[in-house]
């Protein structure tokens, strides 16, 4: 449990992606079987453990110490499994030396083989065997409230680190293995053959496009290619083989809990790439919904029959990677589609459509098409090559994406705060906001906040504006100078926009960043909030 | 006599009527016994100052030699008689030249431990126990959540970075009297034999300790202009954590920053402060050694000075030996 704990203690704190990178392979590398296939599984949310209800730990906690002394330490620290983690020795100096502690596989086989009435006394004693950083590892792992910001993803980028081998082939392994994957660390270390996959509908790496640069265009013939519109939900991965059904995201998390509206409606043995979308589909005449309302069914862990109801999810087919048992990958492009319209067909209509391609006859004609799609929901339009196979990965070349021309706003800078890792002297995260009216005359409402999109030269000029205009400061962020007659614009792009409950504004963008310094332009002259409003209408409709 | 004839608290510190003295105080008085050098207990501008040789020394390093009217220095264990009052100081254990100062009269005495620790540290004479009737505690880390681990053993997580991350340079905040000196030596005792880099508040404190027979290797200035990122690549960086947000720190490669302190047990902390690398290496008791010391103490009754008072308080009560807190105010419990 030592090793998981101290690399669940680094992770939370390394800001940056190669920095999680190291320490998770050197993990992999450092750690013993079936220790690290666990540790693995944590981080990539397929660990199943024994959960522990935070009431029980209160009561173990409480038999061993005044409550008085118990809510005084819960106030300062403020999360219950790390002020148990801390306060369980309470006077006790020696320590728990690392080698008498329980590994991390022994704490899960332990909690997983225990009976109703065993857990109680099972993990009093695991919580005396730990250190309080290990303590704090089991009791967030056993209460479900681990969080860690590593992604499966980058989990299975770092195995790939460490071994040498390539990230796609892990994943497409992935999903038929499971905790703790010791087959996949034999492969890995070249102690195995690659392990063979007993379970149908794994995920396969998906087909990633590159965005249209300038001049990209100018040699290629619009012949070659054919068009589609770009949707705004989230790419997913349907793959279903006898009764086995998957949903996956592109990263290649299984969503299917939250999606058995989709999954029931599969009628087709193989595997298809789309668009995940909520509302009605184009063969039921019935108009596609917005991302906001897509977000209502994402990141759950179940459904209910009011959610089916209010927000019915889709699929709208872009390509087809298996039919049936046969890999038609390396087909062309044309060739796949047809099978894809094929088996979209004779789909459920009301959960299935195919995505239509749009006719065009020069790129001149296509970039008039794209600045005016027919459905508020199109973010753009796909380019993809006729004779293209279906390659994982992002290939420059055969898959482009055009996307619509971004959102621009000129806010007015309001709170900054230190960046990380290279940046951490540099005030480089910002919050900004528009005016909107309150009791005593025009005030500013934050309405996101975006940390790239300058040069390194713009942000010493947006520093120094910080550090000398700071009004205020809570804890790392800082307040600073912004009225109307004195402040600092910044023109800020984004992809799109939404409402949201959850900001004080009523709206949420979706990648906002700065786009230039408008140091030309007076606070007063920034955007009001109603502009932004009028956007999030115009694209609902 | 009842022990707060003796001393109790005055808008300028702990004051004794007796002796027309105060115990470390926040403001200009007459006569000042200071406890350590800590710029919260030490300040400037008293006429006459009373603390051990290495206290003075430090003040005259801070302030300059003109810091107070007239200074005395006070040996560990030197009894010294002011108007009718014996005070004596003893080893704290703290930062060097830290002191507990006994006061007695009439058969009572009263310890003002000021800042003080448990834990072993080999730039501080290690405290020593002083039998008294009522022991004044401070309570910086007062919660039962506080448990600082050995401190070879947080070290070791630096080293540990330092191979797994050799192009970065290593931020080490430390605030600059004591800390920064123990953790250069806490280096050096684990095996670390490389220059390491000070940021030029430290220079003169090193200096001092190095006079003082603390060894600390190679120590060399990060503040040399021209000074290229390439240059401290993998390098330890000593330096209080303010610097570390401030321009200064550009001169840096992709640099990670660390943050030895007792506050560093509580994850929230390292995070709002923007630390990649929390060491939990404390000047101060831990809750175990803030009970287990009054245990062994036993004195009649307890005072609570800075921190967390309240949960200590009660603590001793539920051990049957009478509390109070002094609400003494100026100093700062953040400093660790």
């Amino acid at each position: 449990m030592r090793a998981f704990a101290t690399l669940l203690d680094r992770l939370v704190l390394t800001p940056s992606r190669n920095g999680k990178l190291t320490l998770l392979a050197d993990y992999f590398r450092d750690t013993p079987d079936p220790d690290r296939g666990y540790g693995l599984a944590a981080i990539a949310g397929t660990l199943d453990l024994k959960s522990v209800k935070p009431a029980l730990l209160r009561e173990l906690v409480l038999e061993r110490m005044d409550e008085v002394l118990f809510r005084y330490s819960y106030d300062y620290v403020g999360d219950l499994a790390e002020t148990i983690a801390l306060v369980w020795d309470e006077e006790r100096k020696e320590r728990v030396p690392d080698e008498a502690q329980p590994r991390l596989g022994a704490v899960v086989s332990r909690m997983n083989a225990l009976g109703r009435t065993e857990v109680r006394g099972a993990v009093r004693d695991l919580l005396d065997r730990l250190d309080p950083s290990a303590r704090f590892a089991f009791l967030k792992l056993a209460t479900g409230g681990l969080r860690i910001g590593v992604s499966a993803r980058l989990a299975k980028q770092a195995l790939a680190d460490f071994s040498g081998r390539d990230v796609v082939e892990i994943e497409t392994l992935w999903h038929g293995l499971s905790p703790p994957y010791e087959p996949l660390f034999a492969w890995l270390e070249g102690r195995a053959d690659r392990p063979v996959l007993a379970t149908p509908a794994i995920f396969h790496s998906v087909m990633l496009a590159n965005p249209v640069g300038e001049g990209d265009l100018d040699a290629l013939d619009p012949a070659d290619f054919a068009a589609e519109w770009k949707w705004d939900g989230i790419r997913v991965q349907l793959s279903a083989a006898g009764s086995t059904r998957r949903l996956y995201s592109r990263s290649g998390d299984d969503i299917s809990a939250a999606f058995p509206d989709v999954l029931e409606a599969i009628n087709f043995e193989g595997v298809v790439d789309g668009e995940l979308l909520v509302g009605g589909t184009a063969r039921m005449n019935s108009p596609t919904r917005t991302f906001s309302d897509l977000q209502q069914r994402l990141n759950r862990k179940t459904v209910t029959a009011r959610m089916l109801e209010d927000y019915p999810a889709f699929v709208r087919a872009y390509d087809v990677l298996f039919e049936g048992e046969a890999d038609v990958r390396p087909e062309s492009f044309s060739d796949r589609r047809a099978r894809l319209g094929e088996m979209i067909e004779k789909a459920p209509h009301d959960r299935f459509d195919l995505s239509p391609l749009v006719p065009f006859g020069s790129w001149a004609e296509l970039e008039t098409i794209r600045r005016d799609p027919p459905d508020p929901v199109i973010e753009g339009v796909m380019l993809k090559r006729l004779d293209s196979p279906y390659q994982a990965g992002r290939m420059k070349g055969p898959w482009f994406k055009w996307k619509r021309d971004p959102f621009n706003i000129d806010a007015v800078m309001m709170y900054a705060q230190r960046g990380h890792g290279k940046r951490s002297s540099y005030y480089s995260d910002f919050t900004f906001g528009v005016w909107t009216d309150g009791p005593d005359g025009p005030l500013l409402v934050p309405v996101g906040k975006a940390y790239f999109g300058f040069t390194d030269a713009e942000l010493e000029v947006l520093d120094r504006y910080v550090r000398n205009n700071t009004t205020d400061r809570f804890g790392p962020v800082r307040a600073v100078r912004a009225e109307p007659g004195y402040g600092f614009v910044l023109e800020v792009a984004f992809e799109g926009i939404n409402r949201s409950t959850r900001h004080k504004s009523g709206v949420a963008m979706r990648f906002p960043r700065i786009a230039r310094l408008r140091q030309d332009k007076l606070p007063a002259d920034a955007d009001r909030l109603e502009t932004l409003m009028a956007m999030v209408e115009a694209k609902e409709g | 006599m009842k022990p707060d004839q003796l001393l109790h608290p005055a808008p300028a510190g702990l004051y004794c009527p007796a002796g027309d003295f105060y115990i470390d105080p926040v403001r200009p008085v007459a006569r000042a016994l200071i406890t350590h050098g800590h710029s919260d207990h030490a300040r400037a501008g008293h006429g006459a100052v009373l603390a051990t040789r290495e206290t003075l020394d430090i003040m005259g390093i801070r302030y300059g030699a003109d810091f107070c009217g007239a200074m005395q220095a006070a040996a560990f264990g030197e009894r010294i008689d002011l108007s009718g009052v014996t005070v004596s100081f003893h080893p704290a254990g703290h930062v060097l030249g830290s002191a507990q100062i006994a006061v007695e009269r009439g058969g009572l005495t009263i310890v003002a431990s000021g800042d003080y620790k448990r834990g072993a540290d080999p730039t501080a004479t290690p405290y020593e126990p002083v039998p008294c009737d009522v022991f004044i505690t401070e309570a910086t880390f007062g919660l039962p959540v506080f448990h600082h681990p050995e401190p070879k053993g947080e070290m070791g997580k630096l080293l540990t970075s330092l191979r797994q991350f050799p192009e970065r340079s290593h931020l080490l905040g430390a605030y600059s009297l004591g800390k920064a000196q123990r953790v250069i030596r806490l280096l050096r005792d684990c095996g670390y034999d490389a220059p390491i880099y000070i940021h030029g508040s430290l220079a003169r404190l090193c200096d001092y300790y190095v006079s003082r027979g603390i060894a600390l290797g190679d120590l060399r200035p990060a503040t040399t202009e021209r000074s290229s990122p390439a240059d401290f690549r993998g390098a330890v960086v000593v330096g209080p954590p303010s610097a570390f947000a401030d321009r200064w720190a550009r001169r840096f490669n992709e640099p990670l920053v660390a943050f030895a302190s007792g506050w560093m047990m509580v994850r929230q902390r390292a995070k709002q402060g923007g630390v990649e690398l929390p060491l939990v290496i404390s000047d101060h008791c831990d809750w175990p050694e803030l009970t287990g010391t009054i245990r062994e103490l036993a004195p009649r009754e307890v005072w609570v000075t800075h921190g967390r008072e309240e949960a200590l308080v009660r603590w001793c009560e539920l051990a049957g030996i009478p509390a109070r807190p002094l609400h003494l105010v100026g100093y700062e419990d953040e400093g660790d």
